[in-house]
């Protein structure tokens, strides 16, 4: 199962680069958030995937009876997923606001710090 | 001496506010700083005499072991007595040379900065704290060489002497930690009685080698020597202090203080007796081919010091006690020297060429019997301060025939200068185009002192000998050592020696004009110097800095991701390549339909996403992949994880959506080649990070943090969903930290839109 | 962008959403959910409402300036923090109280509830500001 999810994570990862790499603004953001998405499980299967249950206990019990999922790299992608998001609306407004100025979504043509 | 070098460095601090407050005679309110310090080491005077070192140290970094310890024996005596006593006398000079200059204020301030930096370099007896007060006068001196700011000599004169001192500097840090490891202390006091222990030590050489680049880079020896001369482009008053009597002497001041821990050794002999004498006979001939004022007594500055250091090499009583005396004897005539050079060129309009000069001896009477002491002292006449050191020198050189010619050679070349500089703008008929008058009262102070102190200090030799040359050839010594100096030794053959050089200095002299033919032709030479060779590492540096910026900094996002993305490959590579491979795969979850399905989709949802070339193909596509990874989220124990990312996966489509109204489509498609090249990273970085993947499965913490968060979320915690106590209990810090980052990206997206040429909207 | 069936839709599923990002939001700390997860469920309800009508109407009906809500999370959050310093504790350490209810019954107040509402806070009122910003966009 692992060595599925490893080769799901690269062509994310790959994926994501290829498409920052491309000219059109857009194509930058998603790849964006495909790196995000790779990132994110790559988190998830770093932690050691278990098929138990969550991290939750049962009404009225005190100790968890079988091992349950990793709380820890849930905890740290719940967070990672929402700041990711963040990031990709502050990039979005940020390439809105400068295609605006600079009048091009070419990333070739964005060499120049002036305007 | 703690309180003192304070007051010294507060003064330094209020000068431009005094010179703002009041401006008349503020050299003359500040000079009390220096005066206190002068005055107290003076009382001193007598405990260091017999042999009683005055110690005090205040805890700094406990910690670290770092005190700030001070030790004044014989040889800090002497130099801090140079140091504030010429201090007190350039502080005065400085007041009539900058008299009515805006920016006096700010030029004593730099000035006193460096006379408590060089008071503490002479002080201080922690070695780290020595270093401290040795880059800060660096420091000044690059402050005080460029003060003309505007000119672009001085701010590259200044760059020079700041680049090769402070190279030099961290020759000698390197050097100094090297030295307390191997004595096992930082004190200088500890030190310099451990000297057998240094010198048997494995690093010894090493030792040796740091420490002498650090003092010949400060004390301008060869092949460092090229940054004294044009340190010249400094005003005059800190050329007198800081490039003739005192920073310039930091070098061998270390070198004569490390005497008893390093010297005595043949590697300390023959590097520093090379060097030196290389340095003395140098300095005196270049010196022979300069007709600027200024650039003339550089050069015998430089000779100087390379013959201290050439005395301080041979280390034997006699020459060490020479060295203290030459030290003494070039302070005063070089320092009066210099003031007076500058009072000529500051009352002539700025004149400063030797040979445009003459007759200045109506106009300026009292700086022309000045001039006349000092230089003769300079060139070693009787009965001067200088032919006693002279004398002393010949004498301690007396088993030593080849430094006897080169004292000769170079002894000739300083009776050249110092009639040159003493008598030539003095004597003869005043061109008619020059103007001249008598320098103010304010800059006769120094050179009449100083003249007169050439003249004093040689009839009081015996004394003088005793209470400061005594003590100070003690302290390099390691033992003590007795000194008598004489005016008139009797008739030996020193005193024969010393007249013939006196004899071949006239001579030089009448023939001035022979040697300035000579130099010009010379003046090719200048490009296969060691200056030279400064100039081409320097441009060499400036050139490299500029290729690797304008071949990283492209500009082009692609460019910074490729070789980012590229490193961080190879980085990964080599770490795999060193550890092995793969070990066995254990304990791997098994293959379930539904997963592989699930995943299967992911890798054709990423391609497309890729592959599209429709904006909302490729958005919806990212969708799939966002909502497979909930459903993996789920089956693999993770609701919370799931339910966020499908809220997430639903808004970012929309605020996509939102956003691509306003963006035109794809347009742009990069070359084909580019493509081709950038798909080839891609794969790699995909294969590096799946094979990353698989390598982290087998790292497994001994007791993940995990297991604690499991045991404790509800007994301490009161809460049975254990991410969400981690999230708002355990490690509430970060996620307020996170939160924090949200509510700023979405100021920072609210500033981008809304706040945009000053006027706000929207906001109800 | 507006069709009369979101509209209609949107009318009935607001208020619901709405509660149901509340409870979300309390259920957290024993069930899946939690601050996180409800601010971005109570921000989707406001961002279905901005597609379905416009960004003045969302406006209007929630009155607040979208930063004021996120300064206030922000606030909730970091006050949390404050009470367990006066019982010698480190900043943020988890403080509870039992809160006497109706007929004996208690319930636990503790400060992560409120340092989750806080968080709940701060989500809801970035995204209000990110679609606000967006959706007034010209």
């Amino acid at each position: 199962m692992e060595v599925l999810l490893a080769i799901v994570i690269g062509v994310l990862y790959g994926g994501g680069l290829y498409l920052m790499m491309r000219r059109n603004l857009i194509q930058l953001i998603i790849g964006l958030g495909l790196l995000s998405h790779g990132a994110n499980l790559l988190i998830f299967t770093a932690g050691g995937l278990r098929k138990g249950g969550a991290p939750i206990l049962a009404e009225g019990e005190k100790a968890f009876a079988a091992l349950p999922s990793d709380p820890l790299p849930q905890a740290l992608i719940l967070t990672a997923i929402v700041i990711s998001f963040a990031v990709t609306a502050f990039a979005l407004v940020l390439f809105l606001r400068t295609y605006e100025v600079v009048g091009t979504d070419d990333v070739d043509e964005l060499k120049e710090t002036d305007t | 001496m703690l309180i003192l070098l304070s007051i010294c460095f507060i003064a330094a601090l209020s000068a431009p506010w005094v010179y703002r407050i009041c401006p008349k005679y503020t050299g003359a309110k500040l000079v009390a700083a220096p005066l206190a310090m002068f005055v107290w080491l003076l009382k001193k005077l007598s405990d260091v005499m017999h042999g009683h070192p005055v110690e005090q140290q205040f805890s700094w970094v406990k910690s670290l072991g770092l005190e700030l310890a001070f030790y004044l024996d014989g040889l800090s005596l002497l130099f801090s007595l140079l140091i504030s006593g010429i201090g007190i006398l350039i502080i005065l000079y400085t007041q009539g040379y900058f008299k009515g200059h805006p920016q006096q204020g700010r030029f004593l301030m730099y000035i006193m900065a460096f006379m408590a930096s060089m008071l503490g370099v002479v002080l201080a007896d922690h070695l780290l704290l020595v270093f401290i007060f040795w880059e800060l006068t660096s420091f000044t001196s690059y402050l005080l060489i460029g003060f003309n700011h505007e000119s672009a000599a001085a701010r590259n004169a200044a760059l020079q002497a700041m680049l090769v001192t402070v190279l030099g500097g961290l020759f000698l840090l390197a050097g100094i930690i090297l030295m307390a490891g191997a004595a096992d202390t930082w004190r200088l006091s500890e030190l310099i009685q451990r000297g057998d222990l240094l010198v048997a030590h494995k690093n010894y050489l090493p030792i040796l080698i740091l420490v002498c680049i650090g003092a010949f880079t400060k004390s301008a020896q060869f092949p460092f020597h090229f940054w004294l001369p044009n340190a010249m482009q400094a005003p005059t008053p800190a050329s007198a202090y800081l490039h003739s009597s005192t920073m310039v002497k930091a070098g061998v001041y270390l070198l004569a203080r490390l005497h008893p821990a390093l010297g005595g050794t043949e590697e300390w002999g023959m590097i520093l007796t090379t060097i030196g004498t290389a340095t003395f006979l140098l300095g005196a001939i270049m010196a022979l081919g300069q007709h600027v004022l200024k650039r003339l007594l550089a050069y015998t500055t430089v000779s100087a010091l390379g013959a201290m250091i050439m005395l301080l090499g041979v280390g034997t009583a006699y020459t060490i006690k020479a060295m203290a005396a030459f030290v003494l004897a070039h302070a005063f005539y070089k320092a009066a020297l210099f003031m007076i050079a500058g009072g000529i060129t500051h009352e002539t309009g700025g004149e400063t060429s030797i040979d445009k000069l003459g007759g200045l001896r109506r106009a300026m009477p009292v700086s022309f019997a000045c001039a006349l002491l000092a230089g003769l002292s300079m060139g070693g006449f009787p009965p001067f301060f200088g032919f006693v050191a002279k004398e002393t020198w010949l004498h301690a050189l007396g088993d030593y025939p080849i430094l006897i010619g080169a004292t000769v050679i170079g002894g000739a070349a300083y009776v050249l200068v110092g009639l040159s500089t003493g008598w030539k703008p003095f004597a003869g008929k005043m061109p008619a185009e020059l103007h001249a008058h008598e320098v103010p009262l304010s800059m006769r102070i120094g050179p009449v002192t100083l003249g007169l102190g050439c003249l004093v200090l040689a009839f009081f030799c015996g004394p003088i000998g005793h209470a400061l040359v005594e003590p100070a050839a003690s302290s390099i010594a390691g033992e003590h050592v007795h000194v008598h100096l004489h005016l008139w030794a009797g008739f030996n053959k020193y005193l024969v020696i010393s007249f013939i050089t006196l004899g071949l200095g006239l001579v030089c002299y009448l023939a001035r004009s022979l040697f300035l033919k000579t130099a010009a032709r010379l003046g090719v030479l200048a490009r296969i110097g060691p200056e030279a060779v400064y100039q081409l590492i320097y441009a060499s540096v400036l050139k490299f800095a500029g290729w690797q910026t304008r071949a990283l900094q492209t500009g082009i996002l692609r460019d910074y991701i490729r070789v980012t993305v590229l490193t961080a490959v190879a980085l990964v590579g080599a770490a795999f390549y060193r550890a092995g491979g793969f070990q066995q795969w254990e304990n791997l979850s098994p293959i379930s339909l539904r997963i592989a399905l699930v995943a299967v989709l992911m890798i054709l949802a990423a391609l497309a996403t890729v592959h599209s070339k429709s904006r909302l193909q490729s958005i919806l596509a990212m969708g799939v992949v966002g909502y497979s990874m909930a459903m993996l989220f789920t089956f693999f124990g993770a609701p919370d994880l799931a339910m966020t990312q499908l809220v997430i996966e639903t808004l970012t489509v929309i605020l996509m959506a939102l956003a691509f109204y306003h963006l035109p489509a794809f347009r742009h498609s990069s070359s084909v080649r580019s493509r081709l090249f950038d798909g080839t990273i891609a794969i790699g970085v995909g294969v590096a990070v799946t094979l990353l993947v698989l390598a982290a499965l087998h790292v497994q913490t001994p007791t993940p943090v995990s297991d604690y968060y499991l045991d404790h979320s509800y007994d301490m915690a009161h809460g049975r969903n254990v991410v969400n106590v981690i999230l708002v209990d355990f490690r509430a810090l970060d996620t307020l930290g996170e939160i924090t980052v949200l509510a700023i990206a979405a100021l920072g997206a609210f500033a981008l839109l809304k706040l945009r040429s000053g006027k706000e909207e929207g906001a109800p | 962008m507006t069709s009369i069936i979101l509209r209609t839709a949107t009318r009935y599923m607001f208020p619901p959403l709405l509660v149901f990002s509340i409870y979300i939001l309390l259920r957290g700390h024993h069930y899946p959910g939690g601050g996180f997860v409800g601010g971005l469920f109570a921000g989707s309800a406001f961002a279905l409402y901005t597609l379905a009508f416009d960004v003045a109407d969302a406006r209007r009906l929630i009155r607040i300036d979208p930063r004021d809500i996120t300064a206030a999370g922000l606030a909730a959050a970091l006050l949390s923090g404050i009470p367990p310093l006066f019982t010698d504790h480190a900043f943020l350490t988890g403080t509870w109280w039992e809160v006497p209810l109706f007929s004996g019954a208690t319930m636990d107040i503790g400060t992560p509830l409120i340092f989750d509402i806080g968080v709940y806070l701060v989500v809801f009122g970035v995204l209000l500001t990110l679609v606000f910003v967006l959706g007034e966009e010209e």
